[in-house]
């Protein structure tokens, strides 16, 4: 996989907020942007698609909430009925509102740490991954924009040159 | 500056019109003697023993075993049913007067906290505000009619029930009548003070050439807020929860709270719709409506949270004294009482979880008249057990109290918008506010 890329870098979020917009409406293909920090309205600008994160959240809040009324069945109904409080113990229905709270904290708990593991996993993220950005500034004050190469690098160069930008690299990827 | 269209303004006069007719209707049918009540029980009982089965006939047979139980359950239908036109008057009332009291503290909060987003819907906010003296004066109209015993909706306020009731005299310290209309009238004196002071603010503001004006609103701001909580919570164990002298909930002040503000974020945002689809309004986009939406999202679950909370607790203790509060709901009022959690709860929550719903204008709406008649529903419950107990339907009475205070509520609100421009453009977050997009 060896494609150029030139790889632009600004000091400012709205300088870069800017270049994107300009580098998009001239029809170049932006491979990735770097920041140090999350800047609003970037993946818009970058013509993104939203993320499909908060259908997954719901369907594992919904997974959560499932397995919380299968295990409070079983451990409280089924498997060893238990009176507490004197309320009548053979009966889920009888017994739901004392499961509400597992309901609820479960599926909370479901969605939000099936959520992380999907994120990660969808970044492809894992412990002891090396880390895939091309500088080591764009961890601290840093934006970097990778634009692909794809016809005059000469042209394409200077045009990111008028665009704000502090410091241009060329490389293969 | 908008202008109160003449149809709506005749649509607010036909409501109120209707609603007066209805509501006086209600008063001149209510029963005029225990003998009424009793040939009228009568006559239903009849009627139900030529269609009934057997079965119903036992029903019938158990409840009404001797001649005595009659005479005190037609005495007690009595009452009831007397009550009943006022207490349908007095949720009307109350539902609307809590919608312009939520909508003064959650300006107000707006302003404590100096957000920059909301700034564009202030006017809306002030506009429904201006109900508040409205609605407050008429509530205290009521109070003082209660305990002069037009009705008996307050039973602490009656005498007689006072000297054979314990309970209610170890509180009369608390629940007397002079003291309670000196509260109501301090609560009301401090939430009207705030709200003239604050409009006076923002218009002065506007024409303005520093922020000193916007200083004392943030400063008058947090203050009134702190009146707020706590004028709040007395307010609702004053005005609801002694209804029922003998139970106490500790969360009760918060859970009218939940309710008041989703119905009164609900109200701003139709209203909201309602002038943007008129032409004003163009400031506001539709990030504005969607931050509405997630307040109208976020206080449905928070009401639905203080509502199990409360009912879950006195579920588990199983306390006789604090049961009866639902035994009487789940018993005599199950359809409105569980019906409303489907109201308030299932249908918000899964019609605005969707992000890009809530950027839609018709669903937000939908949505909106859901969870005011839901709302409404909810202060129903919460009154009517305790003043007309089992004797409760949905008939003229409640639906023309509402149309007769939601007639007033619009026109007054509507006039109150075209007094001034419907940006307030000398807020200091103005701009901020004009481009605010997510």
């Amino acid at each position: 996989m060896s494609s150029k890329v030139i790889q632009a870098m600004y000091n400012d979020d709205d300088v870069l907020m800017d270049a994107v917009k300009e580098v998009r409406a001239a029809n170049h293909h932006i491979e990735e942007v770097y920041t140090p920090f999350p800047v609003h309205g970037l993946d818009k600008a970058m013509g993104l698609k939203g993320t499909r994160i908060a259908i997954t959240a719901f369907m594992y809040g919904c997974v959560g909430f499932s397995f919380a009324i299968w295990m409070m069945n079983y451990m409280m109904i089924e498997q060893w009925p238990q009176d507490i409080g004197g309320k009548p113990s053979f009966s889920f229905f009888l017994n739901m509102p004392a499961f509400v709270p597992i309901m609820f904290e479960l599926s909370v708990f479901f969605a939000a740490h099936l959520m992380v593991i999907t994120f990660y996993m969808r970044s492809r993220l894992w412990p002891f991954k090396k880390a895939e950005n091309p500088d080591p500034r764009t961890t601290d004050d840093m934006f970097v924009m990778e634009v692909l190469v794809d016809g005059n690098e000469a042209s394409l160069i200077s045009f990111l040159e008028n665009t704000g930008t502090v410091e241009i690299k060329v490389t293969e990827k | 500056m908008y202008t109160f269209s003449s149809k709506l303004k005749t649509f607010s006069f036909a409501l109120m019109i209707v609603g007066l007719l209805g509501v006086a209707y209600g008063f001149l049918s209510t029963p005029n003697s225990v003998e009424d009540v009793k040939v009228m029980l009568q006559e239903s009982h009849d009627s139900h023993g030529e269609v009934a089965t057997s079965h119903d006939n036992v029903n019938h047979g158990e409840s009404h075993e001797t001649a005595h139980s009659d005479d005190t359950h037609a005495e007690h239908a009595f009452h009831y049913l007397k009550n009943k036109p006022w207490s349908a008057l007095y949720v009307a009332l109350f539902f609307f007067f809590m919608i312009s009291l939520a909508t003064l503290a959650f300006y107000a909060i707006q302003h404590a906290s100096q957000a920059g987003w909301p700034v564009v819907l202030f006017r809306v906010m002030e506009g429904i505000t201006a109900y508040l003296p409205v609605g407050a004066v008429l509530l205290f109209v009521f109070f003082v009619l209660s305990s002069l015993h037009m009705n008996h909706l307050f039973t602490w306020m009656d005498a007689d029930v006072v000297a054979h009731d314990e309970l209610i005299q170890n509180k009369s310290g608390y629940l007397n009548v002079p003291f309670f209309l000196l509260r109501a009238a301090i609560y009301i004196i401090g939430w009207v003070v705030y709200r003239q002071y604050a409009r006076k603010l923002t218009l002065a503001q506007d024409k303005a050439n520093d922020n000193s004006n916007y200083t004392k609103l943030f400063k008058s701001s947090a203050a009134f807020l702190v009146f707020f909580l706590v004028s709040e919570s007395m307010m609702s164990w004053d005005w609801i929860m002694s209804l029922d002298p003998h139970w106490f909930s500790t969360l009760f002040g918060w859970y009218v709270f939940a309710s008041m503000i989703v119905s009164a974020v609900t109200t701003i945002a139709l209203i909201s719709i309602y002038l943007k689809g008129k032409g004003y309004l163009e400031f506001v986009n539709n990030s504005h409506l969607h931050d509405l939406a997630k307040f109208m999202f976020g206080f449905s679950i928070f009401w639905t949270y203080l509502w199990f909370s409360q009912f879950m607790l006195i579920w588990y203790a199983n306390i006789p004294e604090e049961v009866t509060y639902f035994a009487s709901r789940f018993s005599e009022y199950k359809i409105p009482f569980l019906g409303m959690l489907v109201l308030n709860f299932a249908f918000p929550l899964l019609v605005l979880m969707n992000s890009d719903f809530k950027r839609v204008n018709w669903f937000i709406v939908c949505t909106g008249i859901i969870i005011l008649i839901g709302h409404y529903v909810d202060i129903f419950v919460m009154i009517m057990p305790a003043t007309v107990g089992d004797q409760w339907f949905f008939g003229i009475s409640e639906i023309s109290s509402v149309l007769l205070v939601l007639g007033l509520f619009i026109y007054v609100v509507f006039t109150a918008l075209t007094k001034a421009p419907l940006l307030a453009k000398g807020n200091p977050f103005i701009k901020e506010s004009e481009h605010f997009h997510y």
